[in-house]
């Protein structure tokens, strides 16, 4: 063959190598083919690791009852027992070193999510006493009148 | 070639050429034993119990460091409002992280709709989240192989490997990829993949009250979730696509997408 055709295959070759040399530095030796096969296990294998070490924000009620007994077990004999700690008490984190103290919710719009009166006849919320948020004493926040703790509507 | 060479020679070929090749196919264990491992997460949402509280979205914002005041979420809870003329209405404001408050329906150009109680069949709601399909299309379209599934059937994105050109968001029926505000690569639920993999729950089951939401391991005969969904009767979303997804609803009506 003559040299005007050999000369650009060399070019082509070398980029090739090129391309091939690069690729064994960039890419990680645990990219491939896992379990799941080729179509839907091709990833970077250590990821599902770096997954698993995110580090978690909610712990749970048990561990918030660990150290605030009382108030669990006053909780736990309420009506508003399964809801937990950390939906009004924010997330624990790592609580009580990081953060010291945590940001309660006492809002009147964390209270609505639940109280609030619809009409859903096919779910569990119209089992729940509800009120008018518009109507039913605006401008107050819920916990001047109802203590969370235990909200029987007898003892206010 | 004689006629008695020629018959046994023929019979030979034939009956070689009946084995099929796959039937002289070593079987790899490691192949057999992946195909059906001990551990597969699968989720089992109950709709009547559901009060449209919002808490798991919420929850599940934090948790996985979703900002909240972006408008996008790995999980959110859909309103579904019937009336007795067989209209549905269904919304879901900012995927329902501060909850259902209102008795108006938001139909975006066409304002809030207020259905009259005395008209309404039914009304519900249905959290929503990532499927974990057995054959998930958004792993499937992925360029890079930066989405992919667990053994354990888990679908994740790798965040350093994803090149944010969203393939993915397109391809998932349920809609439930969304691009990251901060992170800016593909997001998604992780069933809380690091909660899940020490024995914890998902940050949005914890979050729910009711007990609306449940994660457990299918392949586990005596887990309370793989029982429901063995012996009770659940539904799953979008059938048709052929995703064979893993999130199982109790009551689910077929006006729900």
């Amino acid at each position: 063959m003559k040299r005007h055709v050999w000369r650009p295959l060399y070019v082509v070759i070398a980029l090739v190598v090129v391309i091939l040399v690069a690729r064994v530095f960039y890419v990680p030796d645990d990219f491939g083919a896992q379990e799941r096969g080729y179509t839907f296990g091709f990833h970077r294998l250590s990821n599902e690791q770096e997954w698993k070490d995110y580090p978690a924000h909610y712990r749970d009620s048990a561990y918030c009852s660990a150290c605030h007994e009382a108030r669990s077990e006053e909780l736990h004999a309420a009506r508003h027992a399964m809801i937990p700690c950390e939906n009004c008490h924010g997330a624990a984190l790592d609580h009580p070193e990081a953060p010291e103290k945590l940001a309660i919710d006492r809002s009147r719009e964390l209270c609505i999510r639940c109280h609030a009166q619809l009409y859903t006849p096919s779910s569990g919320r119209s089992a729940i006493p509800g009120i008018d948020p518009a109507e039913h004493n605006t401008g107050l926040v819920c916990t001047e009148c109802h203590n969370p703790h235990n909200p029987s509507l007898e003892e206010m | 070639m004689k006629r008695r060479a020629f018959l046994k020679h023929t019979a030979v070929f034939v009956s070689g050429a009946a084995v099929s090749l796959s039937a002289l196919e070593l079987l790899d264990p490691h192949e057999v034993f992946a195909a059906r491992p001990e551990l597969r997460w699968g989720f089992l949402v109950d709709t009547h119990k559901c009060v449209g509280c919002g808490f798991c979205v919420t929850a599940c914002k934090i948790e996985n460091d979703i900002p909240l005041e972006a408008n996008v979420t790995r999980t959110w809870v859909e309103r579904y409002v019937m009336t007795k003329d067989g209209e549905t209405f269904m919304d879901s404001p900012r995927g329902a992280q501060n909850g259902f408050t209102s008795k108006l329906i938001d139909q975006n150009r066409s304002g809030m709709k207020r259905v009259p109680d005395q008209e309404i069949s039914q009304a519900f709601f249905v959290p929503k989240l990532c499927n974990h399909c057995e054959t998930p299309p958004c792993v499937q379209v992925c360029p890079v192989g930066a989405t992919y599934q667990t053994a354990d059937g888990a679908v994740l994105v790798d965040r350093s490997w994803c090149i944010g050109c969203g393939y993915c968001i397109m391809g998932c029926p349920y809609g439930v990829r969304f691009f990251h505000p901060v992170e800016h690569v593909a997001d998604k639920c992780t069933f809380c993949y690091h909660r899940i993999s020490k024995g914890g729950d998902t940050a949005c089951a914890q979050a729910c009250p009711f007990g609306a939401r449940r994660i457990g391991n299918l392949r586990d005969p005596d887990d309370p979730v793989a029982k429901t969904v063995m012996t009770q009767r659940v539904g799953i979303l979008r059938d048709e696509y052929g995703t064979n997804p893993q999130v199982y609803y109790i009551g689910l009506n077929e006006e729900v997408r």
